[in-house]
């Protein structure tokens, strides 16, 4: 498997990563040599093998419904840009 | 299952609309789905948020028993099969809600498979047709923050405590074929949900809420191209949907067009939908299996406690009020759409009052009252206690059904229990024969002319001799007992 420019151009977009033309060309040799490296493992066959969830044998730890955390909003709003009235202010995003 | 029959006429002919919806409905929990955070609605901005939640570097989702076990609880209660195994998606896309950057959803491996809810078309008319609507399924993923955009000339308002608070996404098949069908499936969709206790099915508060599906075809023919309309949070807009979305793609497919897949949004203002016009990307969620989650295995003995948890469900109550209490089919459906009246009525029932008077003075005299006064069961002056007690005095006899309503009325301004104000007022009906064939013989003494004429063969004059017994004993005769004496002395 190997992409091209536009594929290159279009997971930087979908990603919100500005590439210029000249880093997206850049970009495309090693792209396709890391999907060729990890392609690699589509040798070995593994058929008849459950796909694996972890490396360790573990199960899946839940929590019980209680309140833990919250009421810390000038530590969540600390790094935000802009702030406005307790709430993060963001460019105007309206269809 | 009857076919629908409603249709658009076009200038081609007669169209079926085909709907499919995808109802999220807020799982009712204290804490958000993969944080400790509450879920409580109406708070200050962002006081409802943890590093999970604003998606700090490092955090770890854990995952909520509760919602898991309420999802299961609902998959159950639409006899669905639940997954034992199941496992989280990422689902990436960037908005500004959404600090995670995806989306933590089941698109793979969801936790409920497939179910089926039966729909009665028309709530009013138990004898309307029964539409079996399948379920494809029910996933568990995150609802995003609430963006406000009308608050600032250049900047949208982001609050994310809602961000994170779990919800289930309820999948139906391309089974309805009109909006009233749409419409029902969407309330009994919402009185499961709140018989099982896993969602409030608060459509206002935004707590259940749903995309539309809708295609438009020749009946009988493949279906249509569809549209999906988002975020449709009540069932008059769903219904205005469905109505609109299908003219439009009639009109559309008649002028030579054709219809586009893609994402619409409701203006409630103008009873329209309009493209969303977004990108193709937006799209393009790049789904994989979330890293950070393992998958989540439900034992057959955790999936045997939710079971045996869930209440008796609207279907099975109402065929028990028919069957066994001898209620009529309408009242049967109406006692039980809401969990809370069937709670009151049982309650009512528990306190000694015979089923089937209990049911159509619910229906008639107490939602007649509280409709007046605009007021809601839980909020009814008069408790289920004082209703059977009522109930009780018509039943014995010492009250008639006609003094009983004014007797209500009096519950209803004072509080008071009915038995008090029977005797305070001298409301006790008198069946003492002796007491009413003395006031008979005095009625029949003062209207001889029309003794004769009833003797004579003019029956509907009864009712004038029933009257005026009632009347002079101000309405406490026992009527039942007026009835025979009368008849005894006539005839």
């Amino acid at each position: 498997m190997s992409v091209d420019i536009e594929t290159v151009k279009k997971i930087a977009r979908l990603s919100r990563i500005a590439v210029s033309d000249a880093e997206a060309e850049a970009l495309l040799p090693e792209l396709n040599n890391i999907l060729g490296w990890v392609e690699q493992l589509g040798e070995v066959d593994v058929s008849g093998v459950e796909p694996t969830a972890a490396v360790i044998p573990n199960r899946l730890r839940l929590r019980e419904d209680e309140v833990t955390h919250g009421d810390r909003r000038e530590d969540v709003l600390s790094n935000a840009p802009a702030r406005e009235d307790g709430f993060f202010g963001v460019p105007k995003v309206i269809e | 299952m009857t076919e629908s029959n409603y249709r658009i006429q076009g200038a081609t002919g007669e169209w079926e609309v085909v709907i499919g919806l995808e109802v999220h409905a807020q799982i009712t929990s204290q804490s958000k789905l993969f944080s400790g955070s509450a879920t409580e609605f109406g708070n200050e901005p962002n006081t409802q948020v943890s590093l999970v939640d604003a998606a700090m570097p490092g955090m770890l989702p854990v995952p909520n028993m509760e919602c898991i076990r309420q999802a299961v609880r609902t998959g159950l209660a639409i006899n669905a099969a639940i997954n034992s195994y199941s496992r989280f998606d990422r689902k990436n896309y960037f908005y500004a809600d959404l600090p995670q950057g995806y989306q933590i959803s089941q698109l793979y491996h969801p936790i409920v498979g497939e179910g089926t809810i039966e729909v009665q078309v028309d709530e009013k008319d138990p004898d309307s047709p029964v539409r079996s609507i399948g379920i494809e399924r029910i996933h568990v993923e995150q609802d995003a923050g609430k963006l406000m955009h009308d608050q600032h000339p250049t900047m949208s308002y982001v609050d994310l405590n809602r961000c994170g608070v779990a919800l289930m996404e309820i999948v139906s098949r391309p089974d309805m074929r009109s909006p009233g069908e749409a419409g029902a499936y969407v309330k009994k969709l919402r009185s499961i949900l709140r018989y099982v206790g896993s969602c409030d099915g608060n459509m206002e508060q935004g707590s259940m809420r749903a995309d539309v599906n809708v295609s438009v075809r020749k009946p009988g023919e493949e279906f249509g191209t569809r549209t999906e309309t988002k975020n449709v949070n009540s069932i008059r807009f769903l219904q205005q949907v469905v109505e609109y979305e299908a003219r439009r793609q009639v009109d559309l497919i008649e002028d030579g067009g054709t219809v586009e897949q893609e994402t619409r949004l409701f203006d409630p203002n103008k009873g329209e939908t309009r493209s969303m016009r977004s990108k193709e990307d937006a799209h393009d969620y790049r789904y994989f299996p979330d890293p950070d989650l393992l998958p989540v295995e439900l034992e057959d003995s955790f999936i045997e406690e939710c079971r045996a948890s869930l209440p008796e469900l609207p279907d099975a109550k109402r065929a028990r009020y028919e069957k066994e209490l001898g209620v009529s089919a309408y009242n049967a459906a109406v006692l039980t759409a809401d969990k809370e009246t069937a709670d009151w009525f049982e309650a009512v029932l528990g306190a000694g009052a015979k089923p089937k008077p209990a049911s159509n003075w619910l229906l008639s005299e107490l939602f007649g009252a509280l409709n007046k006064r605009d007021l809601t069961l839980a909020e009814s002056p008069v408790s289920a206690q004082q209703a059977a007690e009522l109930l009780g005095l018509i039943d014995d006899g010492t009250i008639s059904g006609k003094i009983a309503k004014d007797v209500f009325e009096i519950m209803l301004e004072t509080g008071d229990p009915p038995a008090k104000i029977v005797e305070e007022k001298g409301l006790k009906q008198e069946s003492d024969t002796g007491a009413i064939e003395a006031v008979i013989a005095e009625v029949l003494a003062a209207n001889e002319d029309k003794v004769a004429e009833y003797r004579g063969g003019k029956d509907r004059l009864f009712g004038f001799f029933v009257g005026q017994t009632m009347k002079a004993m101000q309405g406490k005769a026992n009527p039942k007992v007026v009835n025979e004496l009368l008849k005894k002395a006539l005839d």
